[in-house]
């Protein structure tokens, strides 16, 4: 019987399959973080519990970490208190934990394959829902709430009903300049972010075989966008180069077994899905985002939408955003002010990112009234990013250079947006209110040379300043089409490849 | 966990769709290292001014709306972030359900942990119990999960899906910790085949 890649680690993380009840699946690692572990560790010490397998947990401090210079004291006690009852947790049911001092401190989803902790064919949670990008390794991961956190301590398991399967396929190649983000942007804006609900999409097809690691984490991190349970991306080449050699992957005797088994998890020939998705890379233009949620997507070339022919529910949603972001129908991308820009996040802070934002960033100067920070997405991102100069690219550009951790993506540390402002950001979610309360998000990739509206009036119409992709990223790298006019992806229900 | 059978109570309509966990819960409250506490702040940007001031406008401070127990709500309710946090503030603001057209999988998934119920009906059932709640006073419905249907006294029947082991669990008040326990001896036979790696341990 053909299986698919979710199918065989499902089916390899089987422990029990009562009549009548949910499966129960085995997880092979746990990613734990401040901000949604501390009511969970106290559940077990209500219950009197103890973390069954600490060797198969990891802990880091990331959400609401400043990314001021360590040693800084934290203000913000509240968030404080949290971070210490994750150290004091940690210390109690003896989990390992990357610390703020620690040179393997950084992004949960970031420092999980940088570790190599991450390995394709696991099943992987984390009380966050951008655990999807550990999908990239051709694992099984997916964000949970506090009670499923506590739950994986306790038992090491969940209690899962099995999720529906789809496949994106995206065939042919992707124009030079359009990224991982703008392939995920670009399937967001056509399935809408509940598209994938109660669906693992597997990622295929000559485009996605393509892209590099980063590409794969930045294509996964971005399912649960589309509302999907986990993204995957079948383990490769690529994928083996890529965890050869890290800390906790295997060595010896260990490494050929696990390579051999990895080398087993691809998708069978005529293996079938729940549902299908066809989509042509060429197609693809780089994207952005203008409104409050990740399907609002237009082509860095194109306008925001005319309210016009909408149906009733989008025409409102579509008002609603247009008047959180102060923009009008119609608008030009191009002609939308930014004040602040975000380099960093889980979806785009990695050592291939910087580069990339620093290529762009080479020789220009940030508008001295746009305020511009890259946050690395791990200390051993900031550290390779340092050896190779681009902390001073970066510096000289107008940027400022800051410790690793979430920040700005969800502002739950001081990194945040002021009533009005708006923010080229390369993280994940533009919902209202997240980066700072009346903030507002435009997500893009690749940022450079910068430019600001000249005032702070919610009024971006009043503005003729370049927009920031205008004269930086995409001049450098304009793809094939100029926009993807009538683009459309091809969905079909119950295929096989 | 507190079970949910039957509930009667007032419905506040929330006639937006995709409504996400940062709205229900914004996050400079996730700080909070508690589980009880959270509903003071629910939906904190749209119940209150950036001076702190309660937002009149905003439909769970219309007087009419007071002491509502279901929330009905357009499409996709609960997207985004995996935060419990969502649920805990609904639950601590006094709601029991809330009713949609569809739910984001983790927060479906959070709900049910809770004695929360996410109650998933059709477009045209949600636009109708909407309707309803905008038009009636002390519009009320009843949620009953022993036969898994809502119903109203003004003719408003419809019935919804649910996972026959999630309603189990929620009828009975069921820690699902607990329930997987009693598999100890499968988990431990997994483990004997899948041993941890050693490189991890403290």
């Amino acid at each position: 019987m053909t299986r698919t890649l979710f199918e065989k680690i499902w089916d390899a993380h089987l422990v029990a399959s009562p009549p009548g009840r949910s499966p129960i699946v085995y997880i092979d690692l746990h990613l734990v973080h401040e901000v949604t572990s501390p009511q969970a560790f106290d559940g077990l010490r209500a219950a009197g519990r103890e973390v069954r397998q600490p060797a198969r947990t990891v802990a880091t401090v990331d959400h609401n970490i400043p990314t001021e210079p360590r040693g800084t004291p934290i203000t913000d006690l509240i968030a404080a208190k949290q971070i210490s009852a994750l150290q004091a947790n940690c210390k109690e049911f003896g989990v390992r934990l990357f610390d703020m001092d620690s040179p393997d401190q950084g992004i949960v989803h970031v420092i999980g394959p940088e570790l190599g902790v991450t390995q394709p064919g696991m099943t992987i949670v984390c009380g966050d829902s951008h655990t999807s990008t550990h999908g990239a390794f051709g694992a099984l991961a997916f964000g949970i709430g506090t009670s499923e956190v506590e739950h994986v301590l306790a038992t090491q398991c969940l209690a899962q009903r099995k999720p529906k399967t789809m496949k994106m396929d995206v065939r042919g190649k992707l124009a030079d300049g359009v990224t991982a983000k703008d392939l995920a942007l670009g399937i967001i804006g056509q399935i809408g972010t509940d598209g994938a609900t109660g669906h693992v999409i597997e990622y295929a097809g000559t485009a996605v075989r393509a892209l590099s690691m980063e590409g794969r984490m930045t294509l996964c991190n971005m399912s649960i966008e589309a509302g999907a349970r986990a993204g995957m991306v079948a383990p490769d080449e690529t994928t083996i180069a890529y965890v050869k050699g890290r800390r906790f992957a295997p060595t010896g005797a260990d490494w050929d077994k696990a390579v051999a088994c990895w080398r087993s998890l691809p998708s069978d020939e005529g293996a079938a899905f729940d549902k299908i998705v066809e989509i042509d890379a060429a197609q693809l233009c780089p994207f952005v985002t203008w409104g409050t949620n990740p399907g609002m997507v237009a082509p860095v070339t194109g306008r925001v939408p005319e309210i016009g022919a909408m149906e009733e529910s989008d025409r409102r949603a579509t008002e609603l955003a247009l008047q959180y972001m102060g923009l009008e129908p119609g608008e030009k991308i191009q002609d939308i002010g930014i004040d602040r820009v975000f380099i960093g996040s889980c979806t785009n802070s990695r050592i291939e990112d910087l580069r990339a934002a620093a290529r762009v960033a080479k020789g220009h100067r940030v508008n001295s009234k746009v305020r511009a920070m890259v946050v690395p997405g791990s200390q051993t991102v900031k550290r390779a990013a340092e050896q190779e100069g681009l902390d001073r690219i970066f510096r000289d550009a107008g940027f400022e250079w800051r410790e690793s951790g979430c920040s700005m993506c969800l502002g739950m540390n001081p990194d945040i947006l002021q009533p009005g402002e708006r923010c080229a950001s390369t993280s994940n979610r533009n919902f209202e209110g997240r980066q700072g309360r009346g903030g507002g998000t435009l997500r893009i990739f690749g940022i450079g040379s910068l430019s600001k509206r000249e005032n702070i009036n919610r009024h971006a119409s009043q503005t003729r300043d370049l927009w920031v992709a205008k004269n930086a990223t995409r001049r450098a790298a304009r793809p094939g089409p100029s926009a993807p006019n009538g683009w459309r992806l091809r969905m079909t229900n119950e295929g096989t490849i | 966990m507190k079970p949910f059978t039957v509930h009667r109570g007032r419905v506040a309509p929330l006639d937006r769709v995709n409504v996400d966990t940062d709205q229900i819960i914004p996050k400079q409250f996730l700080k909070r290292i508690e589980k009880t506490g959270f509903g003071q702040f629910l939906f904190y940007d749209w119940r209150f001014g950036v001076d702190g001031k309660k937002n009149p406008d905003f439909v769970l401070h219309e007087p009419r709306y007071e002491g509502a127990t279901v929330l009905v709500a357009g499409k996709n309710f609960g997207c985004g972030s995996s935060r419990e946090h969502a649920v805990w503030a609904l639950a601590d603001f006094g709601f029991r359900a809330v009713i949609s057209s569809s739910f984001a999988d983790i927060f479906a998934n959070n709900s049910t942990k809770n004695g929360f119920l996410a109650v998933l009906l059709t477009d045209d059932e949600v636009a109708t119990v909407m309707k309803r709640a905008q038009d009636i006073d002390n519009y009320e419905v009843t949620v009953d999960l022993e036969k898994c249907e809502v119903r109203d006294n003004q003719g408003f029947f419809a019935k919804f899906p649910i996972d026959e082991f999630v309603r189990h669990c929620l009828l009975n008040g069921l820690d699902d910790i607990g329930l997987t326990l009693q598999h100890d001896a499968e988990i431990a036979e997994y483990e004997k085949h899948h041993p941890a790696p050693a490189a991890l341990r403290v």
